[in-house]
């Protein structure tokens, strides 16, 4: 049953987190808790060497990872550079270059 | 045939079956050298020099364990006394069995029981001094030597400190049973000769036949069965010890061997698991005095250390996160008696974890600026973009100086590759490696200078430059050597940390020292040179809380700090960056010290106006 609203939802921009893959998450978590102190200050993409030449938000890939849209982030993840920066900035010490290797992990095992 | 007994047989078997086992090895492990390698050994073995070279090696480390030695004389001593004695026995047995037997060809196992076969009635007074006298001092006085390895092996497993070591390895079965029955051969000697010396009222030496003679008093023995029963037994655990020994870790003793050969003849380890890889895996002892140097310790983690990394190696499994967890510092590698490269096997384990894993950099810039004629080409590196007051000294200074310079990284920078590489993924950093490499070309500067130690290791190593590479600290040297600049004493107490990139990576020990001793009263730190602690903030650490690095730091600064310097030094942004947050005294770059130690122009004001004078080092200097 369908109610009218006066409004509907645009598919394009709806999050439907029931179906959404949530296992890179999870392996993420598992693997490098420390992600779970991350306040999304955003200094690791202020200072991400990558981020000065192209399009690459290390504080967005999280946020598509929390939401489980992993699709979004598989060519993302690839442009790390690996330098660090981000690590040495976090004001919480989350683990970060770990972070981008166990992701790496977790797309190459969980598709 | 006379000089045979059944109880020779679990020996002689047993030394068959080892010789084949590690016969076997040696013919897989030279079959399997890369080409270019297989050519290496072929040379090798047929030039004398490197022949001799190798060969003084295995007698220095194999038999007098020099490198042990320097670690701890006890120790030293100990593995000395076992390897040294134990090879002496051999050789002075086989001689004094020629002497008896007439021959040179002897069954192997006839020198090994030979006072079984042999009742020496001769007994002179002076015996020493006689053939067989002698020879029956001399394996007495060989005997005694092992067991005095022995007696300090046993106090070893109560007391390791006394050995300089507070943590020894972790045992496995197969090393149990091989070590009883090590620790059992040379007292079953001593007994089986001392009951038939003493059966006999003849044949032993000064040690073996007073004992013989107590032993057969308090036990008089109608028969010599005992004595026949013991030399069953000290058959039966040299047999053991034979067959246990390719499986176990003393596989050491012949791998180390071979490994010091393809060492001298050249062969490196690769990046990929080789032939070379293995004969290192099993070329450990596990003697574990890469454990107390770890300074994972400091953070609680106690099962990546060097040794146990290289024994999953050797078993094929190698749990993921054990390959991720070591700072790759190589302070592991520098006690090592053996020399294995644990750091290259440990990235050679991540470059097979992360085989399957793509990057992708074509974001990075195609188009080269167009610059002028330059010397230097200056490349900071991504961590001194975070310690920007490296940066502005190093400009300072090539100011002062009147060098012409390009700043490579000036607003952004490509990282050098060497971050990637440590996670195992070269292939992968291949296209930063070669980006750099074209606007470095693009330059046409003469020389490379680099302030990241973690840079200039990689520039050095993968990049291939025609050009002249140069950390910040020797180009400065070599500024104020030629009178570039003027330097003065400026700073009283300086303690300086060695970078493991630049120390123990690139072999930097010098020019950062020549340069602070120029400044200031340089004092040493706990650790020094090739010894020197890792900052905690290593980029080849993986697993790691911040917490764990955090203490790895604290350790390293208790060390760093011990003679109270008033500033600590380093030569390296990613070591600053990482101290300085916990340091109580100041910690600054090398690059920092020498700029504020350049005279600079005193003004005096005088109605308003201000004059140059002439500054404390005595030169006019102007602005």
């Amino acid at each position: 049953m369908s109610i009218n609203f006066g409004y509907s939802i645009l598919r394009d921009e709806s999050i439907d987190f029931d179906r959404n893959d949530k296992r890179i998450a999870d392996y993420l978590m598992e693997h490098e808790p420390s992600v779970n102190l991350c306040i999304g200050c955003g200094s690791c993409t202020a200072t991400c060497s990558t981020g000065h030449f192209a399009d690459f938000n290390i504080r967005r890939v999280h946020t598509f990872i929390r939401r489980g849209e992993t699709k979004k982030i598989k060519k993302e993840l690839q442009k790390c550079m690996f330098c660090g920066k981000c690590q040495l900035v976090c004001p919480r010490g989350v683990n970060l270059r770990n972070v981008i290797l166990t992701l790496n992990r977790a797309i190459e095992h969980l598709g | 045939m006379i000089n045979f007994n059944l109880f020779v047989l679990p020996f002689f078997l047993g030394l068959i079956y080892m010789m084949l086992a590690i016969g076997k090895s040696w013919y897989r492990w030279i079959k399997a050298l890369p080409a270019i390698d297989k050519v290496r050994f072929m040379t090798g073995i047929r030039h004398p020099g490197q022949l001799l070279s190798a060969l003084r090696e295995v007698v220095m480390e194999g038999l007098l364990h020099r490198r042990m030695w320097k670690r701890s004389p006890l120790l030293g001593y100990m593995h000395m006394s076992f390897a040294l004695g134990w090879f002496l026995l051999i050789v002075f047995g086989n001689i004094e069995s020629r002497f008896y037997s007439g021959t040179h060809l002897n069954a192997p196992y006839y020198p090994i029981f030979l006072k079984f076969f042999i009742h020496d009635k001769l007994v002179i007074f002076f015996e020493v001094f006689s053939v067989p006298g002698f020879f029956r001092f001399l394996m007495d006085f060989l005997l005694l030597f092992v067991l005095s390895g022995l007696a300090l092996a046993l106090i070893k497993r109560q007391k390791s400190r006394w050995f300089g070591m507070k943590r020894t390895t972790e045992f496995q079965l197969t090393d149990f049973v091989s070590l009883v029955c090590l620790w059992l051969i040379f007292p079953m000697r001593l007994l089986a000769e001392s009951f038939t010396a003493g059966y006999y009222g003849s044949g032993g030496g000064f040690l073996t036949q007073p004992i013989g003679d107590f032993l057969v008093w308090i036990l008089p023995l109608p028969d010599d069965a005992m004595a026949y029963s013991l030399w069953w037994g000290y058959s039966l655990v040299l047999g053991i010890f034979f067959i246990t020994l390719p499986y176990s870790r003393y596989m050491h003793i012949p791998t180390e061997v071979l490994l010091i050969f393809f060492r001298h003849f050249g062969i490196q380890p690769r990046k990929w698991y080789s032939s070379f890889s293995d004969v290192e895996v099993q070329a450990c002892s596990r003697c574990g005095v890469c454990i107390d140097v770890c300074q994972m310790n400091d953070a609680g983690i106690h099962d990546s250390q060097a040794v146990y990394f290289i024994r999953g190696v050797r078993e094929k499994y190698v749990p993921e996160e054990i390959s991720r967890k070591c700072l790759v510092c190589g302070r592991c590698q520098e006690v090592c008696p053996v020399g294995i490269s644990a750091d290259s096997l440990r990235l050679i384990k991540r470059r097979e974890l992360v085989s399957g894993q793509a990057s992708d950099f074509s974001f990075l810039p195609s188009g080269y600026p167009a610059i002028g004629q330059v010397e230097v080409v200056y490349f900071a590196g991504c961590m001194s973009h975070l310690t920007p007051s490296i940066i502005r000294a190093m400009k300072g200074i090539m100011q002062h100086a009147g060098v012409s310079f390009y700043h490579l990284d000036e607003d952004r920078s490509v990282c050098c590759g060497r971050p990637l590489m440590i996670a195992g993924k070269d292939r992968q950093a291949h296209d930063l490696i070669e980006c750099n490499k074209q606007m470095i070309r693009n330059s046409r500067a003469k020389i490379l200078v680099t302030s990241c130690p973690i840079c200039y290791r990689v520039f050095r190593e993968e990049y291939n430059l025609p050009i002249r590479i140069q950390h910040h600290t020797q180009f400065i040297l070599d500024l104020v050597k030629t009178g570039k600049i003027p330097l003065q004493e400026h700073f009283n107490k300086v303690t300086y940390h060695d970078p493991c990139d630049l120390g123990r990576g690139s072999r930097v020990y010098e020019a950062p020292r020549e340069l602070i001793s120029k400044i200031a009263n340089l004092i040493p730190s706990g650790q020094e040179a090739n010894n020197a602690m890792c900052c905690g903030g290593s980029l080849g650490i993986f697993e790691a809380s911040q917490d764990q690095r955090n203490t790895m730091t604290a350790g390293a600064l208790d060390i760093l700090l011990k003679n109270k310097p008033d500033i600590l030094a380093t030569a390296c942004p990613l070591c600053k960056k990482t101290l300085e947050k916990q340091s109580p005294v100041v910690v600054k770059d090398i690059a920092e010290l020498v700029y504020e130690a350049i005279p600079k122009p005193v003004y005096c004001s005088v109605s308003g106006r201000s004059h140059p004078v002439k500054s404390s080092a005595g030169e006019l200097t102007s602005v």
